[in-house]
C-alpha cells in the first residue's frame, strides 16, 4: 500500500508530461488537418 | 472639489480636454457628464450603475485616463485603408445572445454608425457608417473596451483567427479529456472502498491528487465559460455561460472545502467530465458553423486576384500581370485554363469549357467559344482564352454575388431573435430556481442541498435555444447557395415552409423567355436542314430574337446571303445561290411565292414563313418553350400542399395552354403588373402565404408584395434583382432545392426546440427533487447540446 504513495504523486507528473508532449505536438502542427491525411493515404499516386 | 471637474469641456473622468462637442458622456449622479473617451465613459458608467458615484464628489485627482487598449496607436493604422463607407469586422468570442445584443448597441451607440449588424454564424460585423465621423479604430477601441477583439475583415486574417480559435479549443478540449481519465483514476478506489477497508492517509492522498489534475480543467480548460460568464455578470445579462461557470465553481468549491477539511463529497470526477462534455459540443458547435461559412468563403476565394492583360492587343501577344481591380471595360485578359476569369466578360479568342459552379451550382461544365459571354468567377478548365472584359472586377457577377450574400447573413429572421429573448429569460429563471431549490434542500436535508443545487445548473440546457437555430439556418443558407438558390433575406426558409401559394409569371419564369424553334415543316420537297440553313443565312444580321431562335437552331452558318433587305414589321428578303428567298410574315413571303400559305396559321405559335420564287419552302413555329423541369417543379408544389397560380403579361389562350400543360389549375391572361399585385392582396386577404417567382426586372411590384418572393437571377441584372431570394442556376431547379430545403430546416429547428423544451422540462425537475446527481447532469447538459448541434448539421447534407 505505502507504494501507493510513490505511485500517485508520479502519475500526476505522467500526466503533466502527457500534457507537455500534447502541446509540442500540436505547436508543431500536427492537428491543423485532421481529416487529409485520412483522404491522402488513398492518393497512391507515387 | 476641484473647479476643473466642473468644467464642461474637460473629461468628467480623467480631466483631460474632451474633443468639443465631445460625443461621449455618462450619467454619473443624474446629469450627464462629458468624457473624453468611449474608454473613460464605459469605466465612469460602471462605476455609476455600481453605485459607487460617491467617488466623484470624494475624490481630489482626476482620475487616470483609461487607454482603451495599450496599442491603440495600432488600432489607428486600419484608418489609413481606403476610406469605404461600409466597414466589417471579424468578432472574437461571441459565446451567445447577449454579446449579439452588447456588440450591436455599443456599436450603433458609436457617432457616425447608422447600422451595425452583427452575423452570429460568420461573427462578422458589418458597420455602416460615416467614414469621418466613426473611424475603423474607433469602432475596434469601443469594442475592445467592452471585451472583444476585433479586427477589419481581410480573408486571410479571417481564416487565420478561426483556425487560431480551433486550435485553442482543441487543446483546451485535450486537456480536460486527459484530466478527465485521470481523475476518474483516482476516484474509483474511493467509490470502491467499502466503509473501513480505505483509510483516512489513503483517501486524503487520491483526492489531493485528484484535486491537482482537476486544476488544469478548470482552470484552463473551462477558461472561456469563465470569462465569458464574467462578461456577462459585468454587464448585468444573463448569458448561457453564467449557469455553467456558477456550477463549476460551485462544485470545485464545495470539493476543496471537502478536501482541506478531510471529510464530505468530492465532485472532481464530476467537474473533469462535464468541462470535457461541455468542451466537445463546443468544438462540434464551431466545426458546423467553419463549414456553414464555407461556401462563402468559396465565393471570396474564387476571385482571381491578379489578371494577365494584353498590352497591345492585336498587335502584340505581350501580356502584364496588374491587379484584377485595375481592369476596366474594354481591356484584353488573357485566361489559362485553371484560372477564374476577372472580370464579366467576352470570349475573343479560343474555345474551351467552363465550369460554373461556383456562380450557379450546375455541376456540368459548358462548352464555349468566341463571342460567348463570361461571368468573372467563372473557372476556365480547358483551353486558354481571350477575353475582352465588358466590366469592372468590381462589378462583375461574382462581385455582385459576394456582396448580396455578405448582406444575405446580416439580418435574423424572426424565429432566431425569439430564440434569443427567450433563451435569456430561461437562463435568469433558471438561476433563480437554483437559489429556491437550495434554499428549499436546506430545510429539508442540508447535506443533499449544495449538490441538488449544482445539478440544477448544470442539467439545464439552454444552448438548443441560443445556439442550435442559427447553426440550422446557417447550415441550411450554405446548403442552398451550393444548390443555386442565394437566399438574400433571412426569412426565406421559414416563409417559404409556411407559403400555401406559389405564383408563377410566365415569361422568363416557367418559359425561356425567348422564342425557341419547335417545329420545321417543309413543303415542296426542301430538307429541313436546308430550310433552316437558309432561314439563318437570311436573318445573319439581324439581332431580333426570332432571328436568334433561329441561327441557334441551324447551327454552323454554311450559307451566304447577299443583298439583304430588311422589311421592318414584315421580313427580310435575299439572294441565296442566285435565288430570291423571303422569310417573314404569311403576306410578305406570298409576295414572292404566290398563293396561299399551306397549312393555315395554327393558333399558339409564332409562324415565320420562308418561300422563294418558285413556291413555299418552309414554316418554323416557333415558341417561349417551356422550361423542360417546369413540371416537375410544379408537381413537387403541388405535392409539397401548396396552390400553384400562374399570372402572364401573355392574352388568355397562351397563359391556360402552359397552364394545362404543366398541370396548374389556376391561371390568369392579361395581367398588367398592379393586376398581379392585387390578385396577390387578394390571395394574402384570405389568410394565404404567398410565395411569388418572376424574373425579378419587370415585375418587382409584385415580389415586393409577396410574402416571400424568387427571382431568377442572370448575369449582370443581379444588382437590380428585388427579391427575398435569387435563383441563380440555370431554371428552376433551385426553386425545387430551396423548397425542400426549407422544409428540412424547419423540421430541425421544431425538432430541436421541441428537444430543448422536453429535455428541460424532464430533466430540471428531476435535478430539483434531487434524483440527478452532478456527474449525471453533466452528461445530460452535454448530450442535449451535442444533439441539436449534430441534428443541425444534418442539413448540410443532401
Amino acid at each position: 500500500m505505502e507504494a501507493l504513495y510513490l505511485l500517485v504523486p508520479l502519475s500526476v507528473m505522467l500526466v503533466a508530461f502527457a500534457v507537455w508532449i500534447f502541446f509540442g505536438a500540436a505547436d508543431s502542427g500536427q492537428f491543423d488537418d485532421l481529416e487529409g491525411p485520412a483522404l491522402r493515404i488513398l492518393n497512391d499516386d507515387e | 472639489m476641484n473647479a476643473a471637474v466642473l468644467d464642461t469641456a474637460t473629461c468628467w473622468h480623467c480631466g483631460q480636454p474632451a474633443p468639443g462637442a465631445s460625443p461621449w458622456s455618462a450619467v454619473v449622479d443624474g446629469a450627464s457628464r462629458t468624457m473624453c473617451c468611449p474608454g473613460c465613459a464605459a469605466a465612469a458608467q460602471a462605476i455609476a450603475d455600481a453605485g459607487l458615484a460617491d467617488y466623484y464628489d470624494n475624490r481630489t485627482e482626476f482620475a487616470v485616463r483609461i487607454e482603451d487598449d495599450a496599442d491603440s496607436a495600432a488600432l489607428r493604422a486600419y484608418d489609413d485603408a481606403p476610406g469605404a463607407g461600409d466597414v466589417v469586422f471579424n468578432i472574437e468570442g461571441i459565446r451567445c445572445a447577449a454579446c449579439v445584443w452588447l456588440i450591436e448597441r455599443r456599436v450603433n451607440a458609436l457617432p457616425g454608425v447608422t447600422d451595425a449588424l452583427l452575423n452570429v454564424a460568420t461573427e462578422r460585423l458589418r458597420v455602416r457608417r460615416d467614414p469621418a465621423e466613426a473611424r475603423t479604430s474607433d469602432i475596434l477601441a469601443a469594442l475592445r473596451a467592452i471585451g472583444y477583439t476585433a479586427y477589419p475583415v481581410d480573408a486571410a486574417r479571417q481564416a487565420a483567427h478561426l483556425e487560431r480559435e480551433r486550435r485553442t479549443l482543441f487543446r483546451r478540449l485535450f486537456v480536460a479529456g486527459l484530466s478527465m481519465m485521470q481523475v476518474m483514476m483516482y476516484a474509483v478506489p474511493v467509490y470502491l472502498a467499502t466503509d473501513g477497508t480505505m483509510d483516512a492517509d489513503m483517501r486524503a492522498l487520491m483526492n489531493w491528487a485528484a484535486l491537482l489534475l482537476t486544476v488544469p480543467a478548470v482552470a484552463y480548460s473551462a477558461w472561456p465559460f469563465m470569462r465569458g460568464a464574467w462578461m456577462d455578470l459585468r454587464r448585468g445579462v444573463a448569458g448561457m455561460d453564467v449557469p455553467v461557470a456558477l456550477g463549476i465553481l460551485a462544485a470545485s468549491g464545495a470539493s476543496v472545502v471537502a478536501v482541506v477539511r478531510g471529510h464530505g463529497d468530492v465532485y472532481f470526477d464530476s467537474i473533469t467530465m462535464f468541462v470535457f462534455l461541455l468542451l466537445g459540443s463546443r468544438y462540434l458547435e464551431l466545426d458546423a458553423r467553419r463549414r456553414a461559412a464555407r461556401a462563402l468563403d468559396g465565393l471570396q476565394r474564387a476571385a482571381p486576384a491578379t489578371a494577365q492583360r494584353f498590352i497591345d492587343f492585336p498587335a502584340t501577344r505581350a501580356t502584364d500581370t496588374v491587379p484584377a481591380g485595375a481592369l476596366v471595360p474594354g481591356d484584353v485578359v488573357l485566361v489559362p485554363p485553371g484560372q477564374a476569369v476577372p472580370a464579366d466578360g467576352v470570349i475573343v479568342e479560343g474555345d474551351t469549357e467552363v465550369d460554373l459552379a461556383l456562380l450557379t451550382g450546375e455541376s456540368r461544365t459548358r462548352a464555349l467559344g468566341p463571342g460567348a459571354q463570361l461571368p468573372g468567377g467563372a473557372v476556365n478548365v480547358a483551353q486558354a482564352i481571350v477575353v475582352r472584359a465588358t466590366s469592372d472586377a468590381r462589378d462583375s457577377t461574382l462581385a455582385l454575388l459576394v456582396r448580396l450574400v455578405e448582406r444575405a447573413g446580416q439580418d435574423k429572421p424572426a424565429l432566431a431573435l425569439w430564440a434569443d429573448r427567450v433563451g435569456a429569460w430561461f437562463v435568469l429563471a433558471l438561476l433563480v430556481l437554483t437559489v429556491v431549490v437550495g434554499a428549499g434542500w436546506y430545510l429539508v436535508d442540508p447535506a443533499r442541498a449544495w449538490p441538488a443545487a449544482i445539478a440544477v445548473l448544470v442539467v439545464s440546457c439552454p444552448c438548443a435555444l441560443s445556439l442550435a437555430t442559427p447553426t440550422a439556418l446557417a447550415a441550411a443558407t450554405d446548403r442552398l447557395l451550393r444548390r443555386g438558390a442565394l437566399a438574400v433575406k433571412p426569412h426565406v426558409l421559414e416563409t417559404l415552409g409556411r407559403a400555401t401559394h406559389v405564383v408563377f409569371d410566365k415569361t422568363g419564369t416557367l418559359t425561356y423567355g425567348h422564342p425557341v424553334l419547335r417545329q420545321t415543316v417543309t413543303f415542296g420537297g426542301a430538307s429541313r436542314r436546308m430550310a433552316l440553313q437558309l432561314a439563318a443565312a437570311l436573318e445573319a444580321g439581324s439581332a431580333h430574337p426570332l432571328a436568334q431562335a433561329l441561327r441557334a437552331a441551324a447551327g454552323e452558318a454554311a450559307l451566304v446571303a447577299n443583298t439583304v433587305n430588311q422589311v421592318v414589321g414584315q421580313g427580310v428578303e435575299g439572294e441565296i445561290g442566285g435565288r430570291r428567298y423571303r422569310l417573314g410574315n404569311a403576306a410578305f413571303v406570298a409576295g414572292i411565292a404566290y398563293g396561299d400559305a399551306p397549312g393555315g396559321q395554327p393558333a399558339g405559335v409564332t409562324s415565320v414563313w420562308l418561300g422563294t420564287t418558285s413556291g413555299w419552302v418552309a414554316r418554323f413555329e416557333l415558341v417561349d418553350e417551356i422550361r423542360p423541369e417546369a413540371r416537375d417543379v410544379v408537381a413537387g408544389l403541388r405535392a409539397a400542399g401548396k396552390t400553384v397560380v400562374l399570372l402572364s403579361g401573355d392574352d388568355e389562350e397562351a397563359a391556360q395552354d402552359v397552364a394545362m400543360r404543366l398541370g396548374i389549375a389556376h391561371a390568369l391572361g392579361h395581367q398588367l403588373p398592379e393586376d398581379k399585385l392585387n390578385v396577390v392582396r387578394g390571395l394574402q386577404r384570405e389568410d394565404a402565404v404567398v410565395a411569388m417567382v418572376g424574373d425579378g426586372i419587370n415585375d418587382a411590384a409584385v415580389l415586393s408584395g409577396a410574402d416571400v418572393s424568387f427571382a431568377m437571377g442572370q448575369g449582370a441584372q443581379l444588382a437590380q434583382l428585388h427579391a427575398d431570394c435569387v435563383l441563380l442556376g440555370e431554371g428552376l431547379h433551385p426553386l425545387a432545392a430551396a423548397l425542400d430545403t426549407a422544409a428540412a430546416t424547419l423540421r430541425v429547428i421544431r425538432q430541436n426546440l421541441g428537444w430543448a423544451m422536453v429535455y428541460n422540462v424532464v430533466a430540471i425537475p428531476a435535478a430539483a427533487s434531487g434524483l440527478l446527481n452532478p456527474w449525471l447532469s453533466g452528461v445530460g447538459m452535454a448530450a442535449s447540446s451535442a444533439l441539436v448541434v449534430l441534428n443541425a448539421a444534418r442539413l448540410r447534407r443532401e
